[in-house]
């Protein structure tokens, strides 16, 4: 739950987090878990298309939600049931307290339904005097504990046996012991109940199937069969997101969700219920059936022609399990009610825009929920675009003067100083400013030595020369990006000697600016925009064979969100396609063009770890050329766990959340350690200054350097 | 997929999620091995499971409500087999109710139903189960002995969307069982029986087989 008022006292909600050692301890075994068991889970089934097919077939559903949700009614209420539409969350919760009203219900067993915390029913339910029995174990406990969920699909993640037990002894009066099967077993004794004696059942359903009128509920536990099935009134609370056309279509859904949510090929029970059964209990022999479809914002958001993915969503859990912020802090830090990376998007949705906007900003941008995401959301594009709404507090972005700033001083740090909550007052090149890295700006920020700005930026120290073969094979034009331009010249300068006097042009457009990414991150997006037409118009891709990068960061800007960016300039969508397939990072194109081949074998086996930016194995889906590079340059590589596990920069993010950032980075170094390489190697300005600086800073045995610079055998 | 290939991947699947499966020639044979199960289920016959911990009062009530006697439910069975099944039941001292399962919520030994189909992609049962005993008689028995022929294996969830909107075309409860009930809510750690059976058998008659 987001009860802060600013990002100060979020951060202090963070810090507690981080502090919280059994949670800690228990998220991160589950995300190592997750992380290896994923793979075969999906054993045996093609996983890109499975996902792919998720996506188009919800896409299709909600573009026509009105007509999905007539059928549904029409083939419900012909088998009995009674379908109520809610156009808000309170209406929802008035529509259910009524049924139970009419009904002369007044105890209430529930299964698990996140569309039921969305509206907080139970709370609306237990003010007007009905008593509500949590069945899921794990929200059984959470109520118990008057917490909401902290996980999606394992809502209780964060509590040990201990708590448990402690919990169990009080609310059975007897002494519990700490033993995970004693207690599950108290559990079932003590709902069963519950069971018994409620006169209505609430759930909620992962499927409304619209050509026959049918609620499909997922669960392991059993409980949902027991809630739908022994009380006299069974009301089902549904976002209308989860209509679908056809039984096939429920059962592809049902082939991705629990794989990616639990790793089951499938949960230990289905439910499938079309309208009103047999019920003992009933006076009439039939069960009192309704189904309340939740509204509150699905439908516009549905016609929304960015945001209409988020509802493609199946609440498997899956982004927040891979998030690296989420395995830190938990649900109840990174989250509101939903939770994890579409928490953060569907937050400003349903709760609003104050419940979000600390929320929003704390995301790396990483792309790791994006990867894992069974319904093909892009989530991290998503995030941004709120992040741009709840900047601007819903109004039009108009500060495309900013581009202009950056353009005309181009060091990258110019636009984190604009970043106005940071800075003190506004600068202009007041060289103490330009000299150092603004970190007097950043409080808390000592956990990593940061690099001052070079001597001499590579534009100055460009010679075009070597480069300008009489019969050039291929033309490249290279995007050098601000940090490696004004603070690791050397980088770009190493990495161009593989290229020195051979069959390729490089050619080094002085008017290229930022690549925009920090304005994009900062929710500029007009400004990301205006900068991402002026590298274009600067490089034409019909002029070059390939756009060579030596930051996975600008690449992957370049690359997924030029497009993006200019899709609504007329004609400058095509022109930012063209270019984004011409950009290729380092690594990639010194594999491709078999650069470096010639190079002598080292004589001593230098052990390499590498750390994957976030940006090039899932930004740009780069892989396997770089660990390929190492080994052919001689190198031993030897690999760790976290290799594609964001370093903590972020860009911005690691002067936002420096107690994030340094315990990710912490991570990520003691893996590195327990390989015990000599070098750590990545390919990423970004990152290197992030990983560098942190290995300076805790004295590690091991030198960080570029991928140029390993390749080229030079020592910073 | 052939039919023998489709229930030894049923076979695997299921008992990867720990179902007991076992293949039997015929329905009497079905009949004996749930009687046995029951009649061996002695060490926890007598106290529904959970009973013996320390519970709040009304908890504790609803356990003294369970017959102090071994009870098997088998609710659809047909005329012919539920004379058997009661001919073997007895010897036994062991009860068989077909009806009015609501009533014994405190929980029940052995439920014996038929499995209309299955899964073998995922070692899945599919019961249709409007009828709320045969429902009930899937949810509050602590072990699921359940039936199912050779021939109604298929091999993915597709090939049975057909006979699934059939079912669906009227009022309708249908049942995808995989396993016993699970939960992994308290440490993640996996433990078995939290509100279903707390074991399930799959006895598959192979018809072929038999020949
Ligand atoms: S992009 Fe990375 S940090 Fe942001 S929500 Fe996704 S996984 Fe978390
Ligand atoms: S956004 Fe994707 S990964 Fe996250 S819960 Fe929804 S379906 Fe799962």
């Amino acid at each position: 739950m987001q009860t802060a008022d600013n990002l100060g006292q979020y951060r202090k909600q963070l810090a507690e987090a981080l502090e919280n050692t059994f949670q800690r301890k228990a998220l991160d075994n589950f995300a190592v878990a997750y992380r290896d068991g994923r793979d075969a889970n999906f054993a045996g089934i093609d996983r890109d298309h499975l996902i792919e097919s998720i996506g188009t077939a919800k896409d299709a559903a909600m573009a026509r939600l009105d007509e999905l949700f007539e059928e549904f009614c029409q083939k419900a209420g012909a088998a009995g049931a009674k379908v109520h539409f809610a156009g808000s969350d309170v209406e929802a919760n008035e529509i259910i307290s009524q049924i139970a009203a009419e009904n002369n219900c007044s105890r209430i067993v529930k299964s698990k339904s996140m569309t039921a915390e969305e509206t907080l029913l139970n709370h609306f339910l237990e003010n007007r005097g009905y008593e509500v029995i949590e069945t899921d174990l794990g929200e059984w406990i959470i109520q118990l504990r008057h917490e909401g969920p902290s996980h999606m699909v394992m809502p209780a993640i964060h509590l040990s046996r201990n708590e448990v037990s402690r919990l169990f002894s009080e609310v059975t009066g007897k002494q519990q012991d700490p033993d995970i099967e004693k207690l599950v077993k108290v559990a079932r004794r003590e709902l069963r109940q519950r069971f018994v004696s409620a006169d209505m059942g609430i759930s909620g359903a992962n499927f409304a199937i619209a050509e026959t009128g049918t609620l499909g509920i997922v669960s392991n536990e059993g409980n949902v069969r027991l809630v739908t099935t022994m009380p006299r009134v069974h009301v089902a609370l549904v976002g209308i997101d989860k209509l679908i056309p056809t039984v096939s279509e429920a059962l592809q859904v049902l082939k991705g969700l629990p794989r990616n949510a639990t790793g089951q090929a499938i949960t230990s029970y289905v439910t499938w219920i079309t309208g009103a059964n047999p019920s003992a209990a009933s006076g009439s022999g039939r069960k009192i059936m309704h189904i309340v479809f939740l509204d509150n914002g699905r439908s516009a958001l549905a016609k929304d022609p960015v945001f209409s993915q988020a509802l493609r969503c199946v609440r498997c859990g899956a982004c927040a399990n891979v998030c690296p912020i989420y395995r830190l802090v938990g649900g109840h830090a990174y989250g509101h009610i939903y939770i994890g990376a579409i928490g953060l998007i569907l937050t400003y949705f349903f709760h609003g825009r104050d419940k979000d906007k600390n929320l929003i900003e704390n995301c790396l941008n990483c792309q790791a929920c994006k990867q894992v995401c069974v319904a093909g959301i892009d989530l991290p594009r998503l995030i941004r675009e709120v992040h741009t709404m709840v900047e601007h507090g819903g109004k039009k972005p108009v500060l495309s003067s900013l581009a202009g700033f950056v353009l005309k001083r181009r060091p990258l740090f110019h636009a984190l100083l604009r970043s106005g909550r940071y800075a003190q007052k506004p600068v202009t090149g007041n060289t103490a400013y330009m000299r150092h890295l603004p970190q007097m700006f950043f409080r808390d920020h000592g956990f990593k030595d940061l690099p001052a700005l070079a001597k001499k930026p590579f534009r100055d120290q460009w010679d075009p020369a070597p480069f300008s073969p009489a019969r050039p094979e291929y033309r490249v034009a290279l995007f050098s990006g601000c940090l490696q331009d004004f603070v690791y010249p050397e980088q770009l300068l190493s990495g161009l000697q593989l290229l020195a006097g051979g069959r390729i042009e490089v050619v080094f457009v002085r008017q290229q600016g930022c690549c925009g990414l920090p304005l994009y991150m900062l929710g500029e997006h007009e400004a990301a925009a205006d900068l991402a037409a002026w590298n274009i118009g600067n490089m034409d891709p019909g002029d070059y064979d390939y756009i060579l990068t030596f930051c996975a960061s600008c690449g992957s800007h370049m690359k997924e969100n030029y497009p993006h960016l200019l899709a609504k300039h007329p004609g400058a969508g095509v022109r930012a396609r063209q270019f984004a397939e011409k950009v290729i990072d380092f690594s990639s194109f010194v594999m491709r063009m078999g650069l470096g081949e010639d190079q002598e074998a080292r004589p001593e086996k230098t052990r390499a770890a590498y750390h994957a930016p976030c940006h090039l194995c899932r930004g740009m889906g780069v892989r396997q050329p770089p660990r390929d590079l190492l080994e052919r340059a001689g190198y031993e590589y030897v690999a760790h766990g976290e290799e594609e596990t964001c370093c903590g920069l972020g860009g911005t993010y690691s002067f936002k959340f420096p107690e994030i950032s340094a315990t990710i980075l912490d991570k990520k170094l003691s893996a590195v350690a327990e390989t015990r390489a000599d070098i750590l190697v990545t390919d990423c300005p970004g990152c290197v200054m992030q990983l560098r600086g942190g290995a300076k800073k805790q004295k590690r045995p091991f030198a960080v350097l570029h991928m140029a610079e390993a390749i080229a055998g030079k020592k910073p | 997929m052939n039919r023998s290939e489709r229930t030894a991947q049923f076979t695997q699947k299921a008992r990867a999620v720990s179902a007991t499966v076992k293949t039997v020639a015929t329905m009497d044979e079905a009949l004996a091995h749930a009687v046995d199960v029951c009649a061996q289920k002695q060490a926890c016959a007598i106290l529904a499971s959970g009973c013996e911990h320390a519970l709040s009062d009304p908890a504790e009530e609803l356990c003294g409500l369970k017959q102090w006697e071994k009870l098997i439910a088998a609710p659809n069975l047909k005329e012919r087999d539920a004379q058997s099944l009661a001919s073997l039941c007895r010897p036994a001292g062991i009860g068989l109710i077909q009806r009015g399962l609501a009533a014994y919520a405190g929980g029940i030994d052995v439920g014996l139903t038929l499995a209309d189909f299955a899964i073998s992609e995922t070692g899945t049962l599919v019961i249709n189960c409007p009828d709320e005993d045969l429902r009930l008689a899937t949810m509050i028995s602590e072990v699921h002995v359940a039936v199912l022929n050779a021939g109604d294996i298929y091999a993915d969830s597709y090939d049975i969307a057909d006979k699934l909107a059939a079912f669906f075309a009227k009022s309708d409860y249908t049942a995808f069982i995989t396993g016993a009930s699970r939960t992994a809510d308290i440490e993640r750690v996996l433990t078995l029986g939290v509100h279903g059976p707390l074991d399930l058998h799959v006895l598959i008659i192979d018809g072929q087989s038999s020949l």
